[in-house]
């Protein structure tokens, strides 16, 4: 079902009419209230009144996660504090968290976009619905869970932690739809497993996995286990939280609320503007944001953008799966890895547990790359060839993909740790002198 | 005479094997041989245990990778030459041994072998009288 196709569905020359006036006004709007942004402009000599349509938007100066960083904690606020009603906050390992904000047109619109996407899934007002991103200063959490209520299904404030009651509510409230990252998803289906709860007898029929990038096997993993659906759920805290964008029914690529986000795609070394169609950096333009408003945020992933018109009848662009992050690249031996190759390689092979680690080192100045994988029990042989071809037939896999030679270590089962939020695949312990 | 053994896949990690053998103790299971193969980055530890059911099923409670595996386990005489004599019936009739491990005791020794065929091992060792451990007989 499509939410609202007065906006979903645009004509594109009307969107692109509405997104040149939204960013009129935010630049207006940010020029005044944002000092960070009004010396931004004023070095790149360019008033507000430069900015004339959506085709403008190039001239604008880019906003990193570093700007957030330094502005710590309100500087990029544009709202005064008393119409800011929200505030959350980034898991920030290093240095300063970055902080947004949201007034209560923010959190309206917030809602607003999440149902969009519930409702692409197909989620009703008959759903019950678990939202097990965790609750807190992470945006996973209520966000979900506002566009649930927005939505007028039934939200089951799950969170992270404490799985086996999880299941046994999923089974005895009949909760139908899951909001989790995918790697949460994948630990459910094993303590469901574990529990002995045969997945016909959960009625689950709508996962919405995001938070971290996922492949297509994982997809088929997971639906193959739970018994449900899988769509994908994008968003970044930065721009709003979950709901920037999202699947459909044809699950080829996920539809932007662009009228509220403006999306392009860049080179992350030039910082030129790509054309649809080109992988390079996901940019965000927050088009209605009134806590705090970013122009032309670089949100490191890298993935590109769709404009042909898709046969759900939504005009929106689409962005394809995130291949990676510009900054979660591993450059090892002067070759760019993604985690997210290796994630493919070891789920397309049913012998290993969908979980794995990459330890990268130097040893005698060379780079080395170790992917540890859980053998599946129902595949350990007693035969120590048969494990040693096993071993080698994932790692001709993984040299074939990513172009170097991978240390495959097999490991005994459940000896990787399980995430119930994103998870944590890279052990860098390069010291780089 | 077909005897369950028990395998265990492990990591190479200081402590794995301990945690096997503390299982299997805390059970009552009771070990009456076993073989470590070792790998680079893992092993595999091959055991004949009192009750290879028990100790699959507590050994998979502990997240350990577990089977069992038909081994023939044979008896022969502790002299010089008796396993000699053995090997070269199966070896006549093609039979290859994938590994093999044993123990002697007093003037006996018992042999445990992984053959690559099974009925056909069995045969060959009927058909010359050798002594193949029943069970019961561990």
């Amino acid at each position: 079902m499509i939410w609202n196709p007065n906006k979903e569905c645009m004509p594109r020359e009307q969107m692109r009419e509405l997104q040149g006036k939204r960013l009129c006004k935010l630049v207006q709007y940010v020029y005044h209230n944002v000092p960070f942004y009004r010396h931004k402009m004023q070095e790149m000599d360019l008033t507000p009144d430069d900015i004339q349509s959506i085709d403008d938007i190039t001239k604008l100066p880019f906003t990193t996660k570093q700007d957030l960083r330094d502005n710590y904690p309100y500087g990029l606020m544009a709202a005064p504090p008393s119409e800011v009603v929200r505030v959350h906050a980034s898991s920030g390992t290093t240095g300063n968290p970055t902080i947004v904000g949201y007034t209560r047109r923010d959190l309206s619109i917030w809602s607003e976009v999440m149902s969009r996407c519930l409702s692409a899934y197909g989620v009703t007002r008959d759903d019950t619905f678990s939202v097990s991103y965790g609750y807190g200063l992470f945006t996973g959490g209520l966000g979900a869970h506002y566009g649930v209520e927005n939505l007028g299904a039934t939200v089951i404030p799950a969170s992270t932690g404490n799985t086996e009651k999880h299941v046994r509510l999923i089974r005895d409230l009949h909760i139908t739809g899951i909001a989790c990252t995918p790697s949460y998803a994948l630990y459910l289906a094993e303590v469901v497993e574990k529990m002995g709860i045969r997945k016909e007898e959960l009625g689950l029929r709508i996962g919405a996995f995001g938070a971290e990038p996922w492949t297509e096997n994982m997809r088929q993993e997971i639906q193959n286990r739970l018994g449900l659906k899988g769509y994908n759920i994008y968003g970044l805290s930065e721009i709003m939280g979950p709901g920037v964008s999202y699947e459909c029914q044809e699950q080829f690529g996920s539809h932007i609320n662009e009228d509220h986000f403006y999306p392009e795609i860049i080179d992350p070394v030039t910082l030129e503007s790509l054309p649809y169609g080109t992988q390079g950096e996901l940019v965000f333009t927050t088009l209605t944001k009134e806590g705090m408003p970013l122009l032309r945020y670089r949100t490191k992933d890298l993935t590109s953008l769709i404009a042909d018109p898709c046969p759900c009848g939504r005009t929106s662009v689409r962005m394809t799966p995130i291949m990676g992050r510009s900054d979660d690249m591993l450059i090892i031996r002067g070759i760019n890895v993604f985690p997210s190759q290796v994630e493919s390689v070891i789920l397309g092979m049913k012998e290993f547990e969908p979980q794995y680690m990459l330890v990268v080192d130097r040893k005698n100045n060379l780079d080395t790359l170790e992917v540890q994988v859980e053998v599946r029990r129902d595949f350990f042989s007693d035969d120590i060839g048969s494990m040693l071809k096993l071993k080698k037939t994932l790692s001709d896999r993984l040299k074939s993909v990513l172009s170097i030679s991978a240390d495959v270590k097999l490991v005994e089962p459940n000896s990787i740790t399980r995430s119930e939020g994103k998870s944590k695949r890279v052990i860098d312990k390069r010291v780089l002198v | 005479m077909i005897i369950k053994q028990l395998s265990v896949f492990l990591e190479n990690k200081t402590g794995r094997i301990n945690d096997v053998v503390h299982t299997l103790g805390a059970n009552g299971i009771n070990m009456h041989a076993f073989s470590m193969a070792e790998t680079a980055d893992f092993g595999i530890l091959r055991l004949i245990v009192s009750d290879v059911d028990k100790a699959v099923e507590v050994l998979r409670e502990k997240n350990f990778a577990v089977m069992s595996t038909d081994v023939v386990c044979l008896s022969c005489a502790n002299v010089p030459g008796s396993l000699a004599v053995v090997l070269e019936y199966l070896a006549e009739e093609q039979i290859f041994i994938e590994y093999m491990y044993a123990f002697a005791q007093a003037d006996q020794a018992h042999v445990v072998i992984k053959p690559n065929d099974m009925s056909q091992c069995l045969k060959v060792l009927e058909a010359h009288h050798c002594h193949v451990l029943a069970k019961d007989e561990l």
